[in-house]
């Protein structure tokens, strides 16, 4: 009767049925690939992180599902709590002053690498730049608890690196100094350590950028008769202003939970709490203290520390980059 | 010109100087760490920076034996190896589906992982314990494993939609023409084109889980179950004359000796992805 050599009154229907078995098809493609991923994704980080918001408003301490609404309870005895003012004052220190150090070096060296070579011929990097490109980058790839090792050995106070070299020299005050167990030198010392990881991620992030950068443009500075300085201040750190923005937002959260390092180089927070960090204190007041509740609130806080923090970066940036194109357009 | 090239000396002999310093402070403590792990305790405690006497290469054994480390490195092995190869799995089908089709609820899934992105883990963190506790899976590797999955998702899907988003169109419609429905369209044609884009976040996320040590620190308690990161940090909050410094330099060796050789060899490429990941 019909068969498949009758193409006559078929194409219609045919096709229509094709249709629906092709939209059947990909609905679950769609379904059989998102479901996995997104289950994973709801369950194990949506869900805590909604979560969190609850118990911070709780008086919860994690032994049995028992809890109270306390209203925003942990967060007033929270700054009333000068073990985490401490603590806040710390990461906010880290925040201020590392990300800016990590990212002026790892410009400065970017710059000198790619383009800090003979101001004749053709625009190029520092003879043997490479080699300090490759150098830098390596601390990254450390885990951070075996960086704080090595650097907790060298600021060992009389069998360290540091001391024994400075003692070397003739500097003998320093022969059993404990640059992690006194208040004042405690937190340089660790920022320092925390600054020597990461710089060569940024350096090699911005060669990248500046690599991206057209050579015509540094060709016609050089005829305008502009220096390095010159050169680096109006030709490439506006034109990277974009990768050092988004490397400060990403930096912030990175620096804010310096924990790893923290952990190993100040189990306890340092001397009179000098190296305490938020994060740290979270995990203390939560795992070892059980108050789950107050820890909670303490992780709400900082997320709200970090969007503040991007905020403000942002906002500084747009001022930034607003200021530079009415300079141009003027 | 005379003027310049002597300005350019100065110039080069300053960054040489300033760069010369910078690797020292870099390579030095390296090398000391090197030499401390096959010196005795007590040549340690009496004579810093003398070179040993005789190489104790029995630090190595005693870290790997007793402090744990080989049992440790094994764990850290399976846990990353598996997390990656299911998180690239799971990430490129999501960032596919994402990137190219449309359907209700696409937008909402993108957004919410992009958020989540900017929250810090701590907040997670508390929850998170009960979540695996109530799923049976605290203090298991599977329950580490799929929260390493779950943190490197996000990002993988970020990275790998921009990826997929820019794949050209014909080679998909040329396979669809051929006959092929979406699954084999996905795995023969889109997924091998997208392979650069794979190592490079790969790489990334290797760094990342590698690194990781406060998942870990919290969720995995178990001390036969411990991750590299924290057996390293053992030996830092067991403090006293009783620590066996021979084997913690040596433990610290061992950790960054298979880090150099990857380095050294995939350093180009490892460069490249982080010049592609901008946002991590």
């Amino acid at each position: 009767m019909t068969t498949s050599h009758t193409t006559v009154g078929r194409p219609r229907p045919r096709a229509a049925d094709r249709r629906r078995t092709i939209r059947v098809q990909r609905a679950t493609f769609i379904v059989a690939f998102l479901v996995l991923p997104v289950t994973v994704f709801v369950v194990f980080i949506a869900s805590p992180f909604l979560q969190a918001f609850y118990y911070s408003l709780t008086d919860w301490r994690g032994f049995s599902q028992d809890m109270n609404f306390v209203g925003l309870a942990n967060f007033t005895s929270m700054f009333g709590d000068p073990v985490f003012l401490a603590a806040l004052r710390n990461s906010l220190l880290l925040c201020l002053v590392l990300p800016t150090a990590v990212l002026a070096a790892a410009f400065l060296i970017a710059f000198t690498v790619t383009a800090g070579g003979p101001s004749v011929g053709h625009v190029r990097g520092l003879r043997g730049g490479g080699f300090y490109r490759i150098i830098t980058f390596f601390p990254y790839t450390i885990p951070a608890i075996v960086v704080g090792l090595i650097w907790a050995q060298v600021y060992d106070p009389t069998r360290g690196l540091l001391n024994s070299v400075l003692t070397g020299l003739g500097f003998t005050e320093f022969a059993s100094f404990a640059w992690l167990g006194d208040a004042d030198t405690a937190m340089a010392a660790s920022m320092f350590v925390i600054f020597w990881a990461l710089v060569g991620f940024y350096v090699v992030l911005f060669i990248a950028a500046i690599k991206g950068i057209p050579g015509e443009t540094y060709e016609a500075a050089r005829l305008d008769g502009a220096g390095r300085a010159r050169t680096a201040w109006s030709i490439t750190l506006p034109q990277i202003l974009a990768s050092i923005q988004s490397s400060y937002v990403y930096l912030g959260l990175m620096v804010i939970d310096s924990f790893g390092f923290m952990m190993v180089l100040n189990p306890q927070g340092g001397p009179a709490y000098s190296t305490l960090t938020l994060t740290q204190y979270l995990y203390m007041t939560a795992f070892t203290k059980g108050q789950f509740g107050d820890a909670t609130a303490m992780g709400v806080f900082l997320a709200l520390v970090i969007l503040i923090y991007s905020g403000i970066i942002f906002g500084i940036f747009r001022l930034l980059g607003g200021d530079r194109r009415r300079g141009a357009g003027a | 010109m005379q003027r310049r090239r002597r300005a350019d000396i100065a110039y080069a002999t300053t960054a040489h100087g300033a760069l010369g310093i910078w690797s020292l402070l870099i390579i030095v403590p390296f090398l000391w760490t090197v030499m401390s792990s096959l010196k005795s305790s007590s040549e340690i405690l009496a004579s810093p920076l003398a070179p040993p006497t005789t190489w104790r290469f029995d630090n190595y054994v005693r870290a790997w034996t007793t402090a744990g480390i080989g049992e440790f490195f094994f764990n850290t092995i399976l846990v990353v190896g598996s997390a990656l190869v299911i998180v690239m799995l799971l990430g490129a089908m999501c960032a596919y589906v994402l990137a190219r089709f449309s359907f209700p609820g696409n937008r909402v899934i993108y957004y919410a992982m992009l958020i989540s992105m900017s929250f810090p883990i701590f907040l997670a963190i508390v929850p998170l314990f009960f979540t695996l506790q109530n799923l049976g899976l605290l203090n298991t590797l599977p329950g580490l494993t799929v929260t390493y999955v779950a943190f490197a998702l996000p990002f993988t899907v970020f990275f790998l939609y921009a990826f997929f988003e820019s794949l050209p169109h014909d080679v998909y419609e040329a396979a669809k023409i051929d006959g092929a429905g979406e699954w084999r369209a996905f795995f023969s044609v889109m997924l091998p084109m997208a392979a650069p884009g794979m190592a490079s976040v790969a790489i990334l996320n290797f760094i990342g889980l590698w690194n990781q040590f406060m998942l870990p620190i919290v969720l995995n308690t178990k001390k036969e179950n411990w991750v590299l990161t924290q057996g390293m940090s053992a030996f830092a909050s067991s403090t006293g004359r009783s620590v066996d410094y021979g084997a913690m330099f040596a433990a610290v060796v061992m950790t960054i000796i298979p880090v150099l050789i990857v380095y050294i060899i995939f350093q180009r490429r490892l460069e490249g992805s982080v010049s592609q990941g901008t946002f991590r």
